[in-house]
């Protein structure tokens, strides 16, 4: 779409000053396969954009900081830290919640529900997660706002890389460097407050006291933060990254972009502007400077675009001063972009058939698992038939299976749970290693907030059986809160017909 | 196939030379850091080929300059797990079986070192979960030939059944059919008696009975309940050791298969036998 008006204009008359410089370097490369890396250094910039990466940005950090020191009282035995991944106890505690590694098929939701959300906001807006919300966009933005404090904006900046070392700029260097290793630390350090209780770690953090692991990974997490936000910056989008590279087959003319309206805008005017004559665009670079991964907006919807905005702050300082309307750079779908080239205007669709199946795909996910999290039992029971052997022949003709028995006991104080079974008439029940039965219901102890495995024979008669096995039901009641929980197995004998 | 390498016209840009059925390709550079980071695993590799073995030979191999090798690092493991676990065997060795059992954590690691001593040792003939197979016992169903308390079964698998040792469990069936103590004729009327003991309808059993007292009860006694002490099975019932048509017991009584099991004294410790008597006894059986 970019393409075809871009193509009817001059195609040398839109180039930019980085396109130029690109192909100045390029041409001097040669044939080189690798170049050297562009530094690129943002200007800052103002704006309600701005402001609005700001907002999303402290909101996001004091999530992050916070949110291992929020506390909830679980009772004596059990942690009270809010959100907690207790890795070590195989745990792990969201508010209210408490999931087990049982649990795990949550996780799964989750990350169905995350990707599926990811792709719907991607069709939708754009790579707006690229731009506001992800830690890579959110450090960077942090890092570059310290820098820009010590350093000095683009210009003084580039100015003092230029030009020869001078005590001044070793110390800004310093401090930029200590600046940045000190949140890159804090950062690591609140990470592995998700994983052990925040107060507890951070004494014995202090004191020398904690693990290796937490050393370990609080300096890991120091580094890579250190190097991604502070070196490797918009290298990691436009190269590390996977999401960048698939991200298009999410994107339709229909989805909102950081646009450039080139109908607008072209042919650039430089200088006094005639009136009646040229486009709205004075070529003036603006956008491109303060552009975090240093591209040009004005060659459309391209790979690196982080979809972040400050071109659309900057460019409309512009037009503000040159007294031209604002929003020459602005979000817009290609569809429209079209129309508006030709005159007309194409609205936005937020209902097609991509967010469609997108917006169903999280419905569903959302509600299996609000209806799965509101169903779940307190007691876990999980069945194993023995499959050797299947069954055996007692001397007075009965058959026995042995069955393993794992039953969840996620209350704080022991657990007697009654086990009986259905549907397999005049059964008896055995569990050998208490010294349970024979009895036609069984009392099984459980200690607190553990799991208990029991061996559990049951006898039936063959006459119940049909075709060499019966279906039948282990009815678990937690003797205390009269809990019920059934859990569908077999019983098992030889076939009808075959004699063993 | 490289072929020329020139400025893309739509784009400006360079090819790389790379061409596909006419669709040539665009040359856009990676930062060099990228190469470099490649350069830096050379550099590991070079140091991991000298410090780790490497190298194939003729005669062996470069064993690297940390003398590192996965043997030793097994064998090392394996000789730290034994050191660990030896304190627990030392004790399973000691102690009487009630007092293994009174010890919750002790009993669990010997039914685990049970479970996998039977896994190599005893499943080829009782089966999986000591399942059982015509001829070889079922050990989880209760119906022992030698007895099913704790120490019975220490004593069948340290000793063996008819294992040639002394100590071993002895015993006999006579071969009534092929040493012609009993006609063919009178063979048939004692099976009859004895599927009629294992709950089937058959004909008249009076001669049949009586052919068995005379005969079979001074072993398996007058009702067929069996008798432990000399391994004779349990009769009556509807679990069998040879299974219960009766052409196995016509056959059983002509000519006895009379099963052997090894004494495993000879191959395994006291304190792996007592975890495998532990072990056995818990499958459903034990008494």
């Amino acid at each position: 779409m970019f393409t075809a008006w871009a193509a009817a204009s001059n195609p040398m008359a839109h180039i930019g000053k980085a396109d130029r410089q690109r192909q100045l370097e390029q041409e001097e490369a040669g044939q080189h396969l690798f170049a050297n890396r562009v530094r690129v250094y943002p200007k800052s910039v103002k704006g309600p954009v701005r402001r609005f990466k700001w907002a999303v940005l402290i909101f996001c950090l004091t999530l992050y900081y916070a949110l291992p020191w929020l506390r909830w009282s679980r009772g004596v035995t059990q942690p009270n830290q809010a959100v907690l991944l207790d890795i070590s106890h195989e745990r792990f505690y969201f508010f209210n919640l408490e999931f087990w590694p049982q649990d795990i098929y949550y996780l799964t939701g989750l990350l169905i529900m995350a990707s599926v959300g990811l792709f719907l906001v991607t069709s939708l807006a754009g790579r707006v997660w690229c731009g506001y919300t992800c830690p890579q966009t959110v450090w960077t933005d942090l890092f570059m706002w310290i820098e820009a404090k010590i350093e000095g904006d683009r210009n003084e900046r580039m100015k003092r890389d230029a030009a020869p070392i001078s005590l001044d700029t070793v110390w800004r260097k310093i401090a930029k460097h200590s600046a940045w290793l000190f949140i890159a630390f804090w950062t690591g350090g609140a990470w592995i407050m998700y994983y052990v209780d925040a107060p507890t770690v951070t004494v014995e953090f202090w004191t020398g006291t904690a693990s290796v692991e937490v050393y370990f990974f609080t300096g890991l997490f120091t580094a890579t933060t250190y190097l991604l936000a502070g070196w490797a910056r918009e290298q990691v989008c436009t190269y590390m990254c996977p999401w960048p590279r698939f991200q298009a087959a999410m994107l339709d003319e229909q989805s909102l972009t950081v646009t450039y309206q080139g109908w607008r805008g072209e042919p650039r005017t430089r200088g006094k502007r005639i009136a009646g004559a040229g486009g709205d665009c004075i070529d003036c670079g603006a956008c491109v400077t303060v552009c975090p991964t240093g591209i040009d907006i004005r060659d459309g919807i391209q790979l690196e675009c982080i979809n972040c905005g400050l071109c659309i702050d900057a460019c409309n300082h512009v037009m503000e001063r040159t007294g031209r309307p604002g929003w020459l750079i602005t979000w817009d779908t290609l569809a429209d972009q079209a129309a508006k080239a030709d005159g007309t205007h194409a609205s936005f669709r937020f209902f097609r058939a991509r967010t469609i199946i997108y917006l169903s795909a999280l419905v569903v996910a959302a509600g299996v698992m609000v209806a799965a999290l509101l169903l779940r039992s307190g007691i876990g029971l999980s069945v194993q038939h023995d499959r050797a052997p299947l069954f055996v022949r007692l001397a007075n003709g009965d058959l026995r299976n042995g069955y393993t028995i794992k039953i969840v006991n996620k209350a704080q104080t022991l657990a007697i749970f009654q086990l009986s079974t259905l549907g397999l008439p005049h059964a008896i029940l055995t569990e050998i290693d208490e010294n349970l039965g024979p009895a036609d219901q069984l009392g099984l102890p459980v200690k607190a907030d553990s799991v208990g495995t029991f061996h559990v024979f049951v006898s039936g008669q063959p006459a119940m059986l049909h075709d060499g096995s019966s279906p039948i039901d282990f009815a678990l009641r937690d003797m205390l809160t009269e809990e019920l929980t059934v859990y569908h197995s077999v019983f098992m004998g030889p076939h009808t017909g075959i004699q063993n | 196939m490289p072929t020329k390498i020139e400025k893309d016209s739509v784009t400006g840009q360079m090819t790389t030379g790379h061409e596909w059925d006419g669709i040539k390709e665009l040359n856009r550079p990676l930062p060099k850091w990228w190469v470099y980071i490649f350069y830096a695993t050379i550099a590991f590799s070079v140091v991991w080929f000298v410090l780790y073995p490497s190298w194939p030979g003729l005669h062996g191999y470069f064993h690297g300059m940390l003398g590192y090798s996965q043997r030793t690092a097994v064998d090392k493991d394996v000789a730290a797990i034994l050191k660990q676990r030896a304190g627990y065997m030392d004790r399973v060795a000691k102690l009487s079986f009630d007092d293994i059992r009174k010890d919750p954590q002790l009993q669990a690691i010997a039914l685990t070192a049970g479970r996998i001593a039977f896994a190599n040792n005893c499943q080829p003939c009782h089966g999986a979960g000591g399942g059982g197979n015509p001829g070889f016992p079922a050990l989880a169903a209760g119906n022992w030939l030698w007895g099913g308390k704790l120490d019975d079964i220490q004593q069948s698998i340290t000793f063996g059944i008819r294992s040639g040792l002394e100590d071993a469990r002895q015993s006999a069936m006579p071969k009534f059919g092929a040493d012609g103590s009993l006609k063919p004729a009178e063979i048939e009327q004692v099976a009859d008696y004895v599927m009629a003991l294992f709950g089937h309808n058959t004909a008249d059993t009076a001669p049949g009975q009586k052919l068995f007292a005379e005969n079979c009860a001074v072993c398996h006694g007058e009702k067929g309940e069996g008798k432990r002490e000399i391994g004779a099975p349990r009769l009556a019932g509807r679990a069998h050791l040879n299974g219960d048509i009766r052409e196995s017991v016509v056959a059983q009584i002509t000519n006895p298969r009379l099963g052997v099991m090894p004494n495993w004294n000879s191959r395994l410790d006291s304190a792996t036998i007592k975890s495998l008597a532990l072990y056995v006894h818990s499958l459903g059986g034990g008494e």
